[in-house]
């Protein structure tokens, strides 16, 4: 298994394994309730994450046509 | 004729002028019509394949949730992110083969894959059962939208009628050049209309957004997370899961899938649609704006949040804007929706049956088809009552049957076999079919089990049900097979 493919598994393990610690709303961060805000910050790691994938995956970059 | 109204024609005869528009210069074949010629390049696809997830359901639903059921809302956003992470490897692994083998609608991978036009036929067939109430679900939010947003004016069934008499025009026309057209104008116009309103509403009622949340936990504390028992941790997990498998097997999905140009258009889209994604946020916002704006509206009624708070805060012109984009929110999926289910029909199951029919013929019956499915799909829309909601329920985890014969197909050496892939899926959606129609929970049928196994989405029972079948049919069937060939070249 290639390390992008470990990237990949990232967001879900920590999305999902820090909902039982983040399902509160206090503290507020950036105006949201903390179970959001652990939410969306999971979605703007996972852009960051298959920027990264993408970085070192050989396959990404080629504009295949055939 | 009041400005709202005014707004909302306009942008109705504009969607449709570009949808007709797009046919120029091509020759309509049944390549052209539904997946364009393969030609599509990065924007298209990005837009169609965010068409496909910003519906109506979305713009009114995702709202309803937020108003209606709090916390557990934050799932939609968090199944889209985990989607997208999967599309990296398996939309560019799909389109690939899809364009070495020229197939054009999700049940010919099935039959090209499993070399059986008969696995076709079931992947049609639940496909298009998938689908119709998925088309029924935009065509009753068209309705409500320009009603609402026409302050009655106009009744849901006219607006309705309106809504279905232009997809089908434009879709028998320009096909998918069309939607993506038209996809343009309304990913412009729903970006704007959800960035102001999620922004302006909290503000305007409540002086910020952290002051809005504050105020509804203080009306109702807990409302804004994840639930104790029902709709708790382990209900959060699974239903996002189940979501994020079935996700990409929709028909009409497919059919963007094979419109693009090369295969790193989804690579680069599985970085940019997270992001993207956060549009969502702001449809929330202005569902908990509703709340202590525009109480008491029940169940159902939770859908008209966003549209009553808008009414309630804005001039005509601005609703008219709302209800032009919720318009468009219903079109650019609808037509999608259409073209993927005709050619199903057409392509998968009409053609097994009449083999001999030309590719002319069947490109055409294709497009005949639009105006019988849309039918369909309106007298579910005006007779479907609450089997509807159980239906589309039953949407979701039916196309996720799909999902496990579809990847393991796209390894080197498959392990199942098309008895096996024909077996499991079956079995899947019976059990869901099952499951939905006597409204069984994971918690009615094994009391005894811990609360968190009782939370779980019920799907995830049809789906292990399906993946044990699948593995036990190709297990028995690929043991005829390879004692068949054995003993065969024993003979020889």
């Amino acid at each position: 298994m290639k390390i992008q493919h470990l990237l990949a598994f990232i967001p879900f393990i920590g999305l999902f394994g820090g909902l039982s610690f983040a399902n509160k709303v206090t503290p507020y961060v950036l105006g949201m309730p903390f179970i959001l805000f652990w939410i969306v910050l999971w979605v703007v790691l996972t852009s960051g994450i298959m920027a990264m994938v993408y970085k070192l995956d050989p396959a990404a970059g080629k504009e295949e046509t055939e | 004729m009041n400005s709202a109204l005014f707004i909302i024609f306009a942008f109705l005869l504009l969607s449709i002028y570009l949808g007709v528009r797009a046919k120029r210069g091509k020759d309509m074949n049944l390549e052209q019509w539904t997946v364009g010629g393969r030609g599509f390049g990065a924007i298209f696809v990005f837009l169609l394949m965010a068409g496909e997830i910003y519906t109506t359901f979305t713009f009114l639903g995702g709202s309803g949730w937020a108003y209606g059921k709090g916390g557990p809302t934050f799932y939609i956003l968090a199944y889209g992110c985990l989607a997208y992470i999967m599309s990296y490897w398996l939309l560019p692994a799909i389109w690939k083969y899809s364009k070495e083998k020229n197939l054009m609608s999700q049940s010919d991978f099935f039959v090209s894959k499993y070399n059986s036009p008969y696995l076709g036929v079931l992947v049609s067939i639940v496909g298009v059962i998938a689908l119709i109430p998925y088309l029924v679900l935009q065509l009753k939010g068209l309705g409500i939208i320009v009603s609402e947003a026409s302050y009655g004016s106009i009744s849901p069934t006219v607006a309705i009628w309106i809504g279905v008499i232009s997809v089908t025009v434009y879709v028998m026309i320009s096909g998918i050049h069309g939607s993506a057209w038209t996809a343009v104008v309304k990913d412009v116009m729903i970006l704007g209309i959800v960035l102001f309103l999620g922004i302006y509403l909290p503000i305007h009622y409540y002086g910020g957004f952290q002051p809005m949340f504050e105020s509804i936990e203080e009306a109702n504390p807990g409302f804004l997370v994840l639930q104790d028992s029902g709709m708790s941790i382990s209900w959060f997990i699974s239903t996002v899961m189940l979501t994020a498998l079935g996700f990409y097997m929709w028909p009409h999905t497919f059919g963007s899938i094979y419109s693009a140009q090369n295969s790193n258009v989804f690579r680069k889209n599985a970085i940019v649609m997270p992001l993207y994604q956060l549009v969502l946020l702001f449809v929330f916002f202005v569902g908990f704006a509703a709340i202590l704006q525009v109480p008491g509206l029940e169940g159902a009624e939770g859908d008209l949040a966003l549209l009553k708070l808008s009414i309630q805060a804005f001039d005509p012109w601005v609703v008219g804007f709302i209800g032009a984009a919720g318009l468009l929110t219903a079109i650019v999926p609808g037509s999608m929706i259409l073209m993927a289910a005709s050619t199903l029909l057409a392509k998968n199951v009409y053609k097994v049956f009449a083999p001999n029919t030309s590719d002319e013929a069947i490109s055409k019956l294709a497009k005949n088809l639009v105006p019988v499915v849309a039918l369909v799909a309106l007298v579910f829309t005006f007779n479907g009552g609450n089997t509807l909601v159980t239906l589309l329920l039953m949407g979701y985890s039916l196309v996720t049957q799909l999902f496990p014969s579809l990847v393991s197909s796209l390894f080197k050496n498959n392990y199942v076999t098309k008895q096996g892939a024909f077996a499991g899926i079956l079995v899947g959606v019976l059990t869901v079919a099952y499951i939905t129609i006597s409204a069984q929970t994971v918690g009615t049928m094994f009391p005894s089990l811990p609360q968190a196994i009782k939370d779980l989405n019920v799907g995830i029972i049809a789906l292990v049900l399906n993946i044990i079948v699948t593995v036990i049919v190709s297990a028995a069937t690929r043991t005829a097979l390879v004692t068949g060939k054995n003993s065969s070249e024993e003979i020889a």
